[in-house]
């Protein structure tokens, strides 16, 4: 996200432990290079390779640290103080540094260790046990949203630090505990409990102040729209766009809290007049009514969406090990600073001439040596 | 108060509800100055959601707003009025960023649009955060959290197959747009720095589910052409990537290394891969487990999951390092000794609401911690301040504007 605001991001990794970024399950090659998550998510920076683990890989990171202005780090919390690049040892090395680490649950307290991945974090942080039919089995987001709402707070916190250090001339250490920053985001939930003890559960796709709210079966098979109703206009121009059916005049739906009671028989209504239409159908009906309906879109979905589409959700990138990729835009358009891809996904290591040499300065024998004993790897 | 990161900001939010509030929380926790623009007699709708305590509803106890309103000041103002607009525009000569939320084709209307207001003030960063953004065929589109998440693709990856998709709980996405939009309006700031000038952030929730959250996909759709689905509690690709039922709850189970997955089997047959699964030829490969007998290998692991509970059997993760987690209900993360121990919830007095815990900080900054200051505003708290103090209108003129239904 720094990439994409104009940022130069250098990433540091190395071969004897590859970025798991670059083996992801959608990887079917098991080629570095030829990831499609990297290949999206990891653009606008470039890659330097450096072992850590090489006692002298670390002069070598300080050296690149000192012409920095910003350290991001996920490891485990003892990785960075173990090869003396924690903040104390960098904020010697750079005084007005801004370093942000994003451990999982953070470095402090009893979970302080445990190990998790995304999609447990959202168990962990109580959002997951939201997620599933209406009072049925949990079955969870299925989804790395802790690491993508962490990584977006992050980049939002690495931020204000810069707008601090511009005016004070000072940097700063931020601990983004992935586990807290998506306790934040279920603020509702919480209130919920800690103002009447309140705990909820698998709710579907129930909300409490909107009905309809569902998605809805459409006409072909497996696709689905999105309907909500807040208002009791939008109520009304429901029923009109529907053709005024003799059911929407039933008591059961005659106000909000009716139709909220008897939603499970209001869906099945509803269905009953979205199955035999598109999804985009439907959603033009009631869009025309003022209506908020979208289709459910699935991953070819939005890739021939035409709003999706004039709007460049998705951008046609070319790279070397693929040819064309299609990398998601970034998540805001901005009217002077559009993003551009200065840099495409990286190769492993593929700027550490241009790192080492021209920012560095170091020797083409320094960094032979280097090669040779593995350090530069 | 301590200078905070973002002292000096100043940010005017013209939104409602999650989105735009959650924007201008992380700007207002953070130390910029953020100025809530609420209906006069009604405000925020957040103020009618809820949760009240003991259930009772009182725009000043609303917990959604409580939560989303921290550290900003409240002034009550009629922008569909010409002298509402205009004053409006007097707030926004000195301000560094607004924050707004409604139908673009409104703005327009309202002559409030980012080209109306550029001429008032040159240097104005608008962050306008929609369900579907300020360009392209839906932009006048309606939408709520439910819509951009099935436009964005999010709905699609969650419940069972033949069944409806699953949106995001609780407006998840109302979060993720609110925080892109502090990001962009902090790259904005950046930007000015070297232009001068402000600029139009335009955040469309959908496109933020369809970037950041399901944006790589499209990479693997387009070179292997694979399409994500639904798949009930199991995402498949390497066994176990899971939830499951225990004795009290359901544990959420995600093993991408070999080893990790060694260490489970081990604690499952009390030190050793219980015999059943190292005999069976069909299960040394965990991809054909995850192709072919999830549903066998799920129905296994339940009598020993069924005999434990969550944290039982969290406990024992954590000693043989494996990286599963129990699904915990808010009481649960409420109490959590974890967040106790890092004094992560923040208790908030309201002179009406009370005293409750709220969620402290989403990052911790060393030098300018994240505060709660003040409680989330009355409406209307700040109108003198704002009004007689800021801008120099008398009482007298305060009190005509009010009873024209201006203020």
């Amino acid at each position: 996200m720094l990439g994409d605001l104009g940022a130069e991001v250098i990433k540091i990794e190395t071969r004897s432990r590859i970025d798991s970024m670059r083996l992801s399950p959608d990887n079917l090659d098991k080629e570095p290079d030829r990831d499609p998550w990297f290949h999206s998510g990891v653009r606008n920076q470039m890659s330097i390779t450096l072992d850590m683990e090489q006692p002298k890989a670390i002069p070598v990171i300080k050296n690149l640290i000192k012409t920095s202005d910003v350290v991001i780090e996920n490891f485990s919390p003892k990785v960075m103080k173990q090869h003396d690049l924690d903040y104390q040892a960098l904020r010697q090395t750079k005084p007005d540094i801004i370093m942000i680490s994003l451990p999982a649950t953070g470095h402090s307290g009893p979970l302080r260790d445990a190990q998790t991945y995304g999609p447990s974090l959202t168990g962990l942080a109580g959002v997951d046990g939201l997620v599933g039919y209406n009072g049925e089995r949990v079955l969870g987001l299925q989804q790395a949203y802790a690491d993508v709402n962490s990584a977006l707070h992050g980049a939002f916190t690495v931020l204000a630090a810069l707008y601090y250090r511009k005016r004070t001339g000072k940097g700063q250490f931020i601990e983004m505990a992935q586990l807290e920053a998506v306790v934040g985001i279920a603020g509702e939930a919480v209130m919920e409990y800690v103002m009447n003890g309140r705990v909820l559960g698998t709710m579907g796709n129930y909300y409490p102040t909107m009905c309809p709210h569902n998605n809805y079966r459409c006409a072909e098979e497996d696709k689905w729209v999105s309907i909500a109703v807040k208002t009791e206009d939008e109520w009304k121009a429901f029923c009109q766009a529907i053709g005024d059916p003799a059911w929407t005049k039933d008591e059961r739906f005659a106000d909000k809290y009716s139709r909220q009671r008897n939603r499970n028989e209001l869906d099945r209504l509803i269905t009953e007049w979205t199955s035999k239409l598109t999804y985009y159908e439907v959603t033009e009906i009631l869009q025309k009514h003022g209506v908020a309906a979208a289709p459910c879109l699935d991953t070819e979905g939005r890739f021939f969406d035409p709003h999706l589409q004039e709007r460049k959700t998705y951008l046609e990138v070319e790279h070397p090990t693929t040819g064309t990729d299609f990398i998601a835009n970034s998540a805001w358009a901005m009217s002077d600073n559009q993003t551009e891809i200065r840099y495409r996904s990286p190769l492993l290591g593929e700027h550490n001439k241009h790192v080492f040499k021209e920012l560095l300065h170091m020797t083409d024998e320094e960094i032979a040596q280097l090669e040779a004993e593995k350090v530069i790897y | 108060m301590s200078d905070k990161a973002l002292t000096g900001l100043r940010v005017v939010e013209l939104a409602e509800f999650i989105a735009g509030p959650y924007c201008g929380k992380l700007l207002a926790d953070f130390g910029a100055e953020v100025i809530k623009i609420e209906k006069p007699g009604v405000g925020d709708e957040a103020r009618q959601r809820g949760p009240f305590p003991d259930y009772l509803p009182d725009p000043e106890k609303s917990g959604l707003f409580l939560y989303l309103n921290t550290n900003k000041l409240s002034i009550t103002l009629n922008i569909e009025t010409a002298t509402g607009q205009h004053i409006l525009k007097d707030i926004l000569k000195t301000a560094d960023v607004l924050i707004e939320d409604h139908p673009p084709a409104q703005m327009q209307t309202l002559g409030l649009d980012f080209e109306s207001l550029r001429k008032v003030n040159p240097a104005l960063i608008v962050v306008s955060i929609t369900a579907f953004g300020q360009t392209g065929p839906y932009r006048d589109y309606k939408g709520y959290a439910i819509n951009a998440s099935a436009l964005g693709g999010q709905t699609v990856c969650a419940g069972e197959m033949g069944r409806e998709p699953l949106t995001p709980p609780l407006c998840l996405g109302h979060y993720q747009s609110g925080t892109a939009g502090a990001t962009a309006a902090m790259g904005a700031v950046f930007a000015r720095e070297a232009s001068g000038k402000g600029q139009h952030v335009d955040i469309s929730e959908a496109q933020v589910w369809a970037t950041l959250h399901t944006g790589n996909q499209e990479s693997s759709f387009i070179m292997h052409g694979m399409k994500r689905m639904r798949w009930g509690h199991r995402t498949p690709g390497v066994y176990p990537y899971t939830i499951l039922p225990c004795k009290d709850g359901f544990m959420s189970m995600i093993a991408i290394q070999g080893y990790q997955w060694k260490r489970f089997l081990e604690m499952l047959g009390d030190g050793q891969v219980p015999e059943w699964y190292s005999s069976d030829p069909r299960f040394q490969d965990r991809r054909q487990i995850s192709l072919k007998y999830a549903d066998e290998m799920d129905g296994r692991l339940a009598p020993w999951l069924t005999a434990h509970t969550k944290q039982e059997i969290y406990k024992l993760c954590l000693e043989k390092r494996v990286p599963f987690a129990p699904v915990r209900n808010m009481a649960e993360v409420v109490n959590d000794a974890h967040l106790k121990a890092r004094d992560y919830f923040v208790e908030v007095n309201h002179p009406l609401a009370g005293t409750f815990k709220y969620p402290g900080a989403p990052g911790r900054l060393s030098e300018t911690p994240w505060a709660v200051d003040s409680p989330a505003p009355l409406l209307g708290q700040h109108n003198e301040e704002i009004y007689c103090k800021r801008l120099g209108y008398s009482k007298e003129k305060l009190e005509t504007l009010r009873t024209g239904g201006v203020i």
